[in-house]
């Protein structure tokens, strides 16, 4: 494929950067939940 | 409630942000040598008088824009320091003619700014003018410093009181005042004819400063007093 | 993703075992994880494999599946970010929700302007040969980016959630203002001064219809990871703002407790 790096790295660095976002949330909701009690979670 | 006339609060306001300035002179002694400090430096980093005398309108009006963040910084700080703004709210004053009476204060401040920076710029940079182009140039610092005016006292009360407001109002106000520096610089450089642009064509970048002026004059009444009320 | 699922699973069981429930996820969340998976594997598969090369531009084209979705939903966060701030503000019932459902997404949104900005200037530098134009979209996205990133910072702000959600609503509604007042200061700005000649990324392409069935499914994708981003992120605020008022009244018992003892 002509330019192949160009094009994986758009989508290497895209979904990269979606993954990192989620994780980094998904820990912060983890730690952060140990400290609230469920009743002010009003998703559960 | 009886509450003071609009028109009262706005010139109280004003008035006595001017006699803050016309005692302390921080405008005058420091803010005003930076400013003219800036244009030297530039001359000094751009080192050709072509160039110079080609960019002069952007180099005037970056000039004004930084000195536009170190006086409103001011302003907002002398407001907060003793709680100020706090005891215009528990006197139960209209918060937008609060606004307007220190957005056109610091109009005025800006104004003054321009006058001696424009005049730097004929002498430093060898600029020329018509009587044509004076008049468009005269427009086109009137209204763009009314735009910066609101929009710097808008953002300088957003960020007032809060700790890092130093580097937040750059932040923040710089993205907002780029059509004013794209616009007032084209004006600017359509009245002082260089790289042979005709001064009829700067008329319609004053028109945009206009719009700009008016849409933040608008919106930062409206949004003044939610901002400053706690 | 994938390590949600799995985290949830366990964190269900163990909630039922008279520990607290230990994520943002629900249901919902988890529907809509895995759809954004499935969908966004094969935006990936079919954009690098399946799809033909452009005739005019060749292979870069591919990097148009997920440049494209990334700015109309970047657009779409700001969009909902403006909506949520001005719920929040002209509300009778100023309700916090509203703020975070706007900073979730403005965070979401920066991150997507941050990819389309990045691979923008890679498929530029491959059709027009430079990284960067000083095109009217260009530049007007340029500012988007960084007044967001302004709207973040004063999130960031010391004081009460209520200023926080006030002085970040006004942002918000005031970036509305701007946006339009930038762009057409660019155009003008542009038009005025010698046009550069700009081969459109967009605009010379011919479409066939599995590349715009992808294209299509690239927005549906990102259209998915954007909600079930903005579901966890603000979720995961509203229990860093509960804590952290705990935190402050904890510390305050404590403190009298001490006095009280002494």
């Amino acid at each position: 494929m002509q330019n192949a790096g160009f094009i994986f790295a758009s989508y290497v660095l895209t979904i990269g950067a979606i993954l990192l976002f989620a994780v980094v949330t998904l820990r912060r909701a983890k730690e952060s939940a140990k400290l609230v009690e469920d009743k002010n979670k009003p998703w559960i | 409630m009886n509450q003071t006339p609009r028109s009262r609060v706005v010139s109280a306001v004003l008035t006595k942000d001017l006699r803050i300035e016309a005692r302390s002179r921080v405008v005058t002694n420091q803010v005003l040598p930076f400013a003219g400090l800036i244009m030297i430096m530039f001359a000094f980093a751009l080192d050709n008088d072509d160039v110079l005398q080609r960019v002069a309108g952007g180099l005037i009006w970056l000039a004004t824009i930084f000195s536009l963040f170190v006086i409103v910084q001011r302003s907002f700080a002398i407001d907060t320091s003793d709680s100020a703004l706090d005891s215009l709210r528990v006197a139960g004053i209209d918060l937008s003619a609060v606004f307007l009476g220190k957005a056109i204060a610091l109009t005025l401040q800006l104004i003054a700014l321009d006058v001696v920076l424009i005049a730097a710029a004929f002498l430093l940079y060898q600029v020329q003018v018509s009587a044509a182009g004076l008049v468009l140039l005269v427009t086109c610092v009137i209204c763009a410093t009314t735009g910066l005016g609101f929009v710097g006292t808008l953002y300088g009360g957003l960020t007032a009181g809060t700790t890092g407001r130093e580097t937040l109002l750059p932040l923040l106000l710089l993205p907002v005042v780029a059509p004013v520096l794209i616009a007032a610089t084209r004006a600017t450089e359509a009245a002082f004819g260089s790289g042979g642009a005709a001064t009829s064509e700067g008329w319609a970048w004053v028109g945009l400063l206009t719009i700009f002026a008016a849409v933040f004059g608008i919106g930062g009444s409206l949004a003044f007093g939610p901002l400053i009320d706690e | 993703m994938k390590a949600s699922q799995v985290n949830t699973g366990v964190s269900l069981k163990m909630s039922q075992s008279s520990q607290k429930f230990s994520s943002t996820g629900t249901q919902a969340t988890r529907v809509i994880g895995v759809l954004a998976i499935v969908v966004m594997a094969w935006v990936v598969i079919s954009g690098l494999v399946f799809t033909p090369a452009d005739v005019v531009q060749g292979e870069s084209v591919r990097i148009m599946y997920v440049h494209v979705p990334s700015a109309w939903i970047a657009y779409l966060a700001f969009i909902v970010t403006a909506i949520a701030s001005s719920f929040y503000i002209f509300a009778k019932r100023h309700s916090l929700g509203f703020d975070r459902v706007a900073g979730a997404s403005a965070e979401v949104g920066v991150m997507f302007m941050a990819i389309t900005l990045i691979t923008g200037s890679l498929w530029g530098r491959l059709t027009w040969g430079e990284f960067w134009q000083w095109d009217p979209r260009l530049t007007t996205t340029a500012f988007l980016f960084v007044t967001y990133i302004g709207y973040l910072a004063v999130r960031r702000l010391d004081g009460s959630i209520e200023q926080r959600a006030r002085r970040s609503g006004v942002i918000a509604l005031l970036a509305v203002l701007e946006i339009p007042l930038v762009h057409f200061s660019v155009v003008f700005w542009r038009s005025l001064h010698q046009r550069a000649t700009i081969l459109d990324p967009n605009g010379d392409v011919k479409m066939d219809g599995l590349m715009l069935f992808t294209l299509f499914s690239g927005v549906v994708a990102f259209t998915l990871v954007f909600a079930w981003l903005v579901l966890h992120r603000q979720r995961t605020m509203l229990l860093s703002d509960l804590s952290n008022e705990r935190g402050l009244d904890n510390a305050i018992l404590a403190r009298q407790s001490e006095n009280a003892s002494n």
